[in-house]
């Protein structure tokens, strides 16, 4: 793989790497045909974060050597963001920028030219990576809103930085509310500061939704999103469904795009009084009920391998494991129901099994599973266990 | 929701709130044991409008105050609204003391208090929280100030922003309080201004917090020094090094007597000894310079700013070592 990025776009680069560190740890980097994408997820996989580059968005691109098959790699995000660390300095002197994975050198290589004729090169290691796929469809979300990245900065502005969530809605007259979500602690004798903005719908582009649905988020998270969509001047569009079901953050232009998915709070997580127990926090949704996941062991990445977008509930529609797996055309997983192509939709039909105890919802990322990593049994969850992680 | 048993009026100090002009009044009745409860608060309204220009330095105060003290109390009067931090353990023996005219900045301002002698409100927030829902009034269209009681009692400052654009876009910032009963009000008041040996014009506060910043690096002890003659002096002494700074020309305010005065050799110093930490944090709060600034020295003992800003005036009191 070999690309060269100049201008300004090394600085729409730099800032898109700024906003994927804030979810994750470890940047997944993959060059399509349609583009170079970068990737990233949560440790607690909540929340996943794709930016998709245009082979126009580079003076050159070339996804892989012919002949040969494009070569993905994961890399730390701190040694990625090290590259990109003042974007300042970055706009000042940094002319182009060639990334290139493959041919002799085992690393990653970041080639900076700068001005006066500087060349910073940066050899990074990388691993070798299943591709790393969330499975999601914004057009499946009933509920969108779209306004300038400006509108949506403004309007988190009242909020304090360290605030971890807010809750979306439509109130009255179709207005758009934020407000600051607390968690409730059963022990607390210092209440917290609530705070609520609430925007004209003549602000927005678009507002498809009904009065009265609202989504709990995280607005860290969204933050990231919402920094690169200002700085590029873009518009950000929310889609979301019911509580509960994840929220699609999503900018567009000519050359890139970029989509942050985050796992809302369930209405059980919303309503319930008592502290809730871990498992149905969403924020750390376990692969399965009882474990929890060693992710993100640079070391150890047959983590990779295995993550499988499932939504699991117990609910009036009766128990059911709704694994979603994104599969290689031709593998299927004993128990699964059919294959899915790679980039899309929604859940697989029901999975007889054992419900989880609890409800909870939990957020997992297709893969593309190579045939020799398929999973095992019948059982909803991932073959993650099979790989002896954990 | 009531919070409390439905006996009447009490005297025990139950606190007073506001309510909307044409209700009446809804009486509470209190807890005798407990301070800490609150009463019941129906809403009342402060309106102020327009907001951006005359709200600013109490939002600049709030900044402040949010630098000195975790807590402050506000205290609303018919008359005025003040906040107040006291000298106790948790801010360090230094206390502060702000009052505002409130007819100065609200158009509508509806108070009532527990009864005619004591009428006022007493509330307990974390400055932080003022601090942060006034800096969202710096571009109000218009704001109103309610205490309300959603779930537990609340001031809610609720903002209509400048838009561009035609609809309006209005911030709520629903501060939790504490009502503070009746009994805590004595440690409250206004302090005393001590008789002080020298009274001066204090130089530009961004000058005095450059300076004082640097020293800093120096020493925690801070020894500042004034006389009649308008001279101030900064003084850091260590081992190794002494630091002076010396301002001159400031003037010194009419002194309120005249004989004292005349007793005093105009070129004798006062001097107070003190954490040089407090009085940064002091001026890092100033962001504007005030329209009038004095500092009052008792020697060895406390050094009092006095400082006016547009109609907001604020006192600061910094005891010496003791």
């Amino acid at each position: 793989m070999r690309c060269l990025v100049t201008g300004g776009n090394v600085k729409v680069l730099g800032k898109a790497v700024h906003s994927l560190s804030r979810i994750g740890d470890e940047l997944y980097l993959e060059p399509l045909e349609d583009g170079l994408s970068l990737r990233t997820v949560n440790s607690s996989r909540s929340a996943y974060a794709c930016f998709l580059f245009a082979p126009l968005f580079f003076q050159q691109y070339q996804a892989a050597a012919p002949g040969q098959e494009a070569l993905r790699c994961k890399i730390l995000m701190k040694s990625f963001l090290a590259v990109f660390r003042s974007l300042a300095a970055v706009e000042r002197s940094v002319e182009k920028c060639c990334i290139s994975l493959g041919g002799r050198s085992s690393r990653l290589v970041v080639q900076l030219h700068c001005r006066y004729g500087v060349r910073k090169t940066h050899n990074l290691s990388f691993q070798d990576c299943e591709s790393l796929q969330a499975v999601f469809d914004p057009a499946l979300c009933s509920n969108v809103l779209r306004a300038p990245a400006r509108v949506l900065g403004e309007a988190v502005l009242p909020f304090p930085p360290a605030l971890a969530e807010v809750t979306l809605g439509i109130g009255c007259g179709r207005r758009v509310i934020l407000r600051s979500y607390q968690e409730e602690e059963a022990d607390s004798t210092v209440k917290a500061m609530v705070t609520e903005m609430s925007i004209g719908e003549e602000d927005f582009q678009q507002l498809q939704a009904q009065e009265g649905v609202a989504i709990t988020f995280c607005l860290r998270e969204f933050r990231g999103l919402l920094s690169f969509a200002e700085s590029a001047n873009l518009s950000l569009s929310v889609h979301f469904d019911a509580p509960g079901r994840p929220a699609i953050f999503a900018v567009k232009d000519s050359l890139l795009d970029g989509h942050f998915v985050l796992a809302t709070l369930s209405e059980s997580d919303l309503h319930s009084p008592a502290p809730r127990s871990p498992e149905l926090r969403r924020l750390v949704p376990p692969l399965q009920a009882h474990s929890t996941p060693h992710l993100d062991d640079f070391a150890n990445d047959d983590i990779d391998s295995y993550m499988i977008a499932m939504e699991t509930t117990v609910d009036s529609e009766g128990s059911r494991a709704v694994p979603s797996t994104s599969l290689s055309p031709g593998l299927r997983p004993p128990c699964s129901p059919g294959p899915y192509s790679e980039d899309n939709e929604a859940e697989a039909s029901t999975q007889p099994g054992t419900p989880p105890p609890k409800k909870f919802r939990s957020l997992f990322f297709g893969s593309i599973l190579a045939p020799a990593h398929s999973p095992p049994g019948p059982s909803p969850v991932l073959a993650e266990d099979s790989e002896g992680e954990g | 929701m009531p919070w409390w048993g439905p006996e009447g009026p009490g005297s025990c100090g139950c606190p007073a709130w506001l309510w909307p002009p044409g209700c009446s009044p809804l009486r509470a009745s209190c807890h005798q044991a407990d301070a800490a409860v609150p009463a019941e608060l129906s809403s009342g309204t402060l309106d102020v409008l327009p907001a951006d220009s005359s709200l600013y330095p109490a939002a600049g105060v709030s900044a402040t105050i949010a630098k000195l003290a975790k807590t402050c109390t506000l205290r609303i009067s018919p008359q005025k609204l003040n906040f107040i931090v006291s000298d106790k353990a948790a801010s360090g023996g230094v206390s502060m003391w702000c009052e505002l005219e409130q007819e100065n900045f609200f158009s509508e301002f509806q108070m009532e208090g527990v009864s005619a002698e004591n009428n006022a409100i007493y509330l307990e927030l974390l400055s932080e929280n003022l601090s942060r829902a006034l800096k969202t009034a710096q571009n109000a269209r218009a704001l109103k100030i309610k205490l309300t009681n959603k779930h537990f009692p609340c001031l809610t400052v609720s903002i209509e922003l400048l838009s561009v654009s035609s609809s309006s876009r209005i911030v709520t910032h629903d501060i939790p309080v504490k009502v503070i009963p009746r009994k805590l009000w004595k440690d409250l008041q206004e302090p005393t201004v001590p008789v002080s040996d020298v009274s001066i014009y204090l130089p530009a506060l961004k000058t005095m917090k450059s300076i004082v910043e640097k020293m800093k690096n120096i020493s925690n002890h801070l020894i500042i020094e004034a006389n009649l003659s308008g001279e101030l002096n900064l003084k850091i002494e260590t081992e190794l090094v002494c630091v002076t700074t010396h301002f001159k020309d400031l003037g010194n305010p009419q002194s309120a007597s005249e004989d004292a005065s005349q007793d005093r050799d105009p070129e004798q110093m006062a001097e107070v000894h003190i954490d040089i930490r407090k009085l940064l944090q002091f001026l890092a709060g100033q962001q504007v310079n005030p329209t009038k600034a004095v500092c009052n020295i008792v020697r060895n003992k406390i050094i009092h700013f006095d400082l006016l800003h547009e109609d907001v005036s604020l006192q600061y009191f910094i005891p010496a070592f003791s």
